[in-house]
């Protein structure tokens, strides 16, 4: 059944354009949302028996050579990120029918609902293999959404660079995986996580650590990968809110918190993922701080929340995990509410310029509501569920030491920032002039958001029910065994509450000089940042590219021949040079063909002296006639050794040439010499190399003899299976007469090639 | 005999490349013909040369007489004879049509060539 729910998502997307043949399909949207919404309700009602530990799991065996099955497990964990994909998944598709056109509406469906099918499938895997197939999956159908206006070059580009960074991280993390599983013994997840000893202790455990951190770090858009994610919002305003604010971009932090039981605790796992994280954390934060483009504000924030994901996980304590639980849920909320008002301000407006957002409160009420108890959950207010996340990050900071709490209540005085400028700003004040007349939004584009807004609200007011749920499951799963977490909206006056009073404070302060803070930041604005290094390298590799196929790509036959033949030459002396045992005298003394008569030596001195006679005649008919002569010289010594039907042929089909060659010269233009002496000088020597080596080659195979030969065969059963005597004649339309046909058929080929070549004229097809 | 056959063979190639390596259409014809010339008669050597009877079974015996040559080689080089008739044959039109598109042998200008 969970296997069904997440495949079936994917069958949904294949048909869903045939809900848009019609012309007036105003109701298509709402039909397709009901697979998710339908799927949130079936997520919720595996919800009980995750939270006592025993999980609804399925598994078929796949490819079990490789260790890959098709095992899916619904545990809190998972079951936290489902509903996440699956809830905001329905409000996504219900608020799309409003911000897009419906031309647009048949071919967006499709992507986003194949991109909501891998994200289920990267929460719900119970396989590491699978879990990658669905998480490339994800990277894929994003670069489709990301690049959904494919008529405009930066949404191209941007679609390329996400897809760049995350596929190689994602490459990276495919190694990490194989590593993981030779460490563990298995890529069962569930059974992994019992074997953290093993893997810890494994020489192996460094290198897969690494390696899968790479790939969470770029799908999560970590420093200093962080980059493809602000450039990402040029995606339409549905999809950034979707994945790349409440599930796209925190698969990478799932992956870390799923493998946070079997990969962490250790030192290394601290410091790389707690580092990198706070660092993060601090950067997105401080970026955001001069931007004001709505999405791209909304983008940096989101990178700071995701820093702060990844730290909390590194840090690994019981708080910390429950905090990073706990922001997981509270920022898939008013994160997602916030980029569905950004849109829908863009919408009305014609603009995502915070400095020329203002007053709107009066036109839209029902937006401005919803945006600003997001805001006020973002910011970290009481009764929203943002405020207890943000007091239990505060906690875990003061539990840890100080500069981690100086560097948590810096992200939490930017988030205060940015809150209020994204949330509060756009509807107080004066009303601006926009380039449109601003309106309430339709029904579909208010829903969504302030449905998301009231769920921060619900879930403040009533955390312990919250946590019962799925808090506690979900914080079992991250933690590797079973705990019990009980959220409460008030703590008392502790350190962590009166450090939230003095952020919010210091954060309504700085909105009232945030113009003249931005003038300040924008100053000192850095452009050699790791954007600067993947455009560089991009460009770099293209040139090398080009430079590479003008170098080797010539176009000059003759030196690909050269190459060809030299490189064939020379390794083919090196192989000989390097087998002592060949003999090649022992060709001398067979009986049989030792004595050489004096018409044998008089044979080989013709067909060499036609040959220099075809090579260096000056007029075309000398070298037709040498060539001739080669040929019919060739002849004799298959006559004088055993082969009398290859005699005749030859000499009929030599003849053939000749006269064929003679046709042909004669519409074609007399010999020039085209190459320089100099040219022609390294040609011989290479073509005399070449000579040599094949004469080599022939006294080398003369006497080796690899198999035991098949002829005996054909000699015992010619006369009585084919009644034939020649037994040359009846191999060939005999036993072999399929070759033959085949024969028949290439000549037939190049006979009507021939015949075309000649017939058709340039303009008279 | 093998070692003198070798050498005939090492100069049919020598002489056969060299022809390719030309920039004349024409001139590259003619190398694959000796191309094809070396190639067979290196088949032929490979598979042991021998002075003894020819593949037939004699009329009036019902078997091989003790010393005969290999028949299978032999079809095998018959088969690449006559293909690379087919081939030469395909070469020589190609290169007819080419040069009156192109209007020169020179392989070097026919890279420029637009149709």
């Amino acid at each position: 059944m969970i296997a069904v729910s997440v495949l079936s998502v994917f069958a949904v997307a294949l048909l869903s354009p045939l809900l848009f043949r019609r012309q007036n399909n105003n109701i298509s949207p709402w039909l397709i949302a009901l697979l998710p919404l339908g799927l949130s309700a079936y997520y919720i009602s595996l919800l009980p028996s995750a939270a006592v530990g025993n999980p609804l799991t399925f598994t078929r065996p796949w490819a079990e050579a490789l260790g890959a099955s098709f095992s899916f497990r619904a545990d809190g964990l998972g079951l936290l990120f489902a509903l996440l994909i699956s809830g905001i998944g329905t409000l996504v598709v219900i608020y799309a029918r409003g911000y897009l056109n419906q031309k647009d509406l048949a071919l967006f469906y499709p992507w986003l609902l194949a991109f909501m099918g891998a994200m289920l499938g990267v929460a719900l895997s119970d396989n590491l293999i699978l879990l990658f197939i669905f998480w490339e999956l994800t990277s894929l159908s994003s670069f489709m959404l990301i690049g959904f206006k494919n008529e405009k070059e930066a949404a191209r580009s941007s679609a390329l660079q996400a897809l760049l960074v995350t596929s190689a991280g994602g490459l990276a993390m495919l190694a990490g995986i194989i590593l993981l599983g030779m460490a563990g013994g298995t890529y069962e997840i569930s059974a992994l996580l019992s074997n953290r000893m093993a893997v810890q202790s494994h020489s192996l455990y460094l290198p897969a650590l690494i390696l899968i951190l790479l790939g969470a770090f770029t799908k999560s858009a970590q420093f200093p990968f962080h980059f493809w994610l602000p450039n990402a919002m040029v995606a339409p305003t549905p999809v950034s809110a979707y994945l790349h604010s409440a599930t796209m971009v925190k698969a990478g932090v799932y992956l870390m918190a799923r493998l946070h039981p079997v990969l962490g605790g250790t030192d290394a796992w601290t410091y790389i993922v707690g580092g990198v994280g706070t660092l993060t954390m601090l950067i997105g934060g401080y970026l955001a701080l001069s931007q004001t483009d709505l999405k791209r504000l909304l983008a940096y924030s989101t990178l700071s929340a995701l820093g702060t994901l990844t730290m909390l996980i590194g840090l690994g304590t019981p708080l910390a995990l429950k905090a990073a639980v706990v922001l997981l849920l509270a920022h898939g909320l008013y994160k997602g509410a916030l980029f569905l008002v950004a849109g829908a301000l863009e919408h009305e407006t014609g603009t995502r310029d915070v400095t020329k957002l203002g007053g709107l409160f009066r036109v839209m009420p029902i937006t401005a509501i919803g945006a600003g108890v997001a805001a006020l959950s973002m910011a970290g207010l009481p009764p929203l569920f943002g405020f207890i996340s943000k007091e239990l990050i505060y906690e875990t900071g003061l539990e840890i030491n100080l500069w981690l709490t100086v560097a948590i209540v810096a992200m939490g005085l930017f988030n205060v920032f940015i809150a209020i400028v994204v949330g509060v700003g756009p509807f107080i004040g004066k009303q601006t002039k926009t380039p449109n007349k601003a309106h309430e939004v339709p029904f579909s584009m208010w829903l969504a958001p302030t449905l998301l807004a009231g769920l921060s609200l619900f879930a403040g007011m009533f955390p312990g029910e919250v946590s019962s749920l799925i808090i506690s499951s979900a914080t079992s799963s991250v933690v590797g065994e079973a705990v019990v977490v009980k959220l409460k909206l008030w703590h008392g006056i502790n350190p962590a509450f009166l450090l939230s009073i003095g952020t919010v404070i210091a954060g309504i302060a700085l909105f009232f000089v945030r113009n003249s803070l931005r003038s300040v930041l924008q100053k000192f604005e850095w452009k050699w940042g790791p954007g600067y290094l993947y455009n560089y390298a991009l460009e770099g590799l293209m040139n090398f590219a080009n430079w590479q196929t003008r170098i080797i790509q010539h176009g000059y036959l003759r030196y690909y021949l050269r190459v060809i033949v030299l490189i064939l030459t020379v390794s083919g002396a090196v192989a000989l040079w390097r087998i002592p045992s060949v003999n090649l005298i022992s060709s001398f003394n067979d009986s049989n063909t030792s004595n050489v008569m004096f018409y044998d030596v008089m044979l080989a001195v013709l067909i060499l002296g036609s040959a220099l006679v075809a090579v260096l005649s000056p007029s075309r008919m000398g070298a037709i006639v040498a060539l001739g002569a080669a040929g019919y010289l060739i002849a004799l010594i298959y006559l004088f050794f055993g082969a009398p039907d290859l005699a005749i042929t030859q000499f009929a089909i030599e003849s053939l040439t000749v006269i064929l060659f003679v046709l042909a010269f004669y519409h074609l233009p007399k010999f020039q010499t085209f190459s320089s002496a100099s040219e022609r000088k390294i040609d011989a020597v290479i073509s005399l190399l070449a000579g040599a080596l094949m004469t080599m080659l022939v006294l080398v195979a003369v006497d080796v003899q690899i198999a035991s030969s098949i002829s005996h065969y054909y000699i015992e059963n010619s006369l009585p299976l084919a009644y034939g005597r020649n037994i040359v004649n009846v191999i060939l339309v005999d036993f072999r007469n399929l070759d033959t046909l085949g024969e028949i058929t290439v000549l037939g080929v190049a006979g009507i090639g021939v015949y075309a070549l000649l017939k058709f004229r340039k303009g008279k097809e | 005999m093998e070692v003198i056959l070798a050498i005939v063979i090492g100069g049919l190639y020598a002489a056969g490349i060299y022809m390719l390596l030309r920039r004349s259409l024409v001139k590259l014809l003619l190398g694959l013909g000796l191309i094809s010339h070396a190639a067979n008669l290196l088949i032929f050597t490979a598979a042991r040369l021998t002075r003894a009877a020819s593949p037939i079974i004699p009329v009036s015996e019902e078997a091989f007489p003790a010393s005969y040559a290999d028949p299978l080689p032999q079809a095998l080089i018959l088969t690449a004879i006559v293909i690379s008739f087919g081939v030469i044959a395909f070469a020589l039109a190609l290169s007819y049509r080419t040069y009156k598109i192109a209007g020169s042998d020179d392989l070097d200008k026919m890279r420029e060539t637009k149709e």
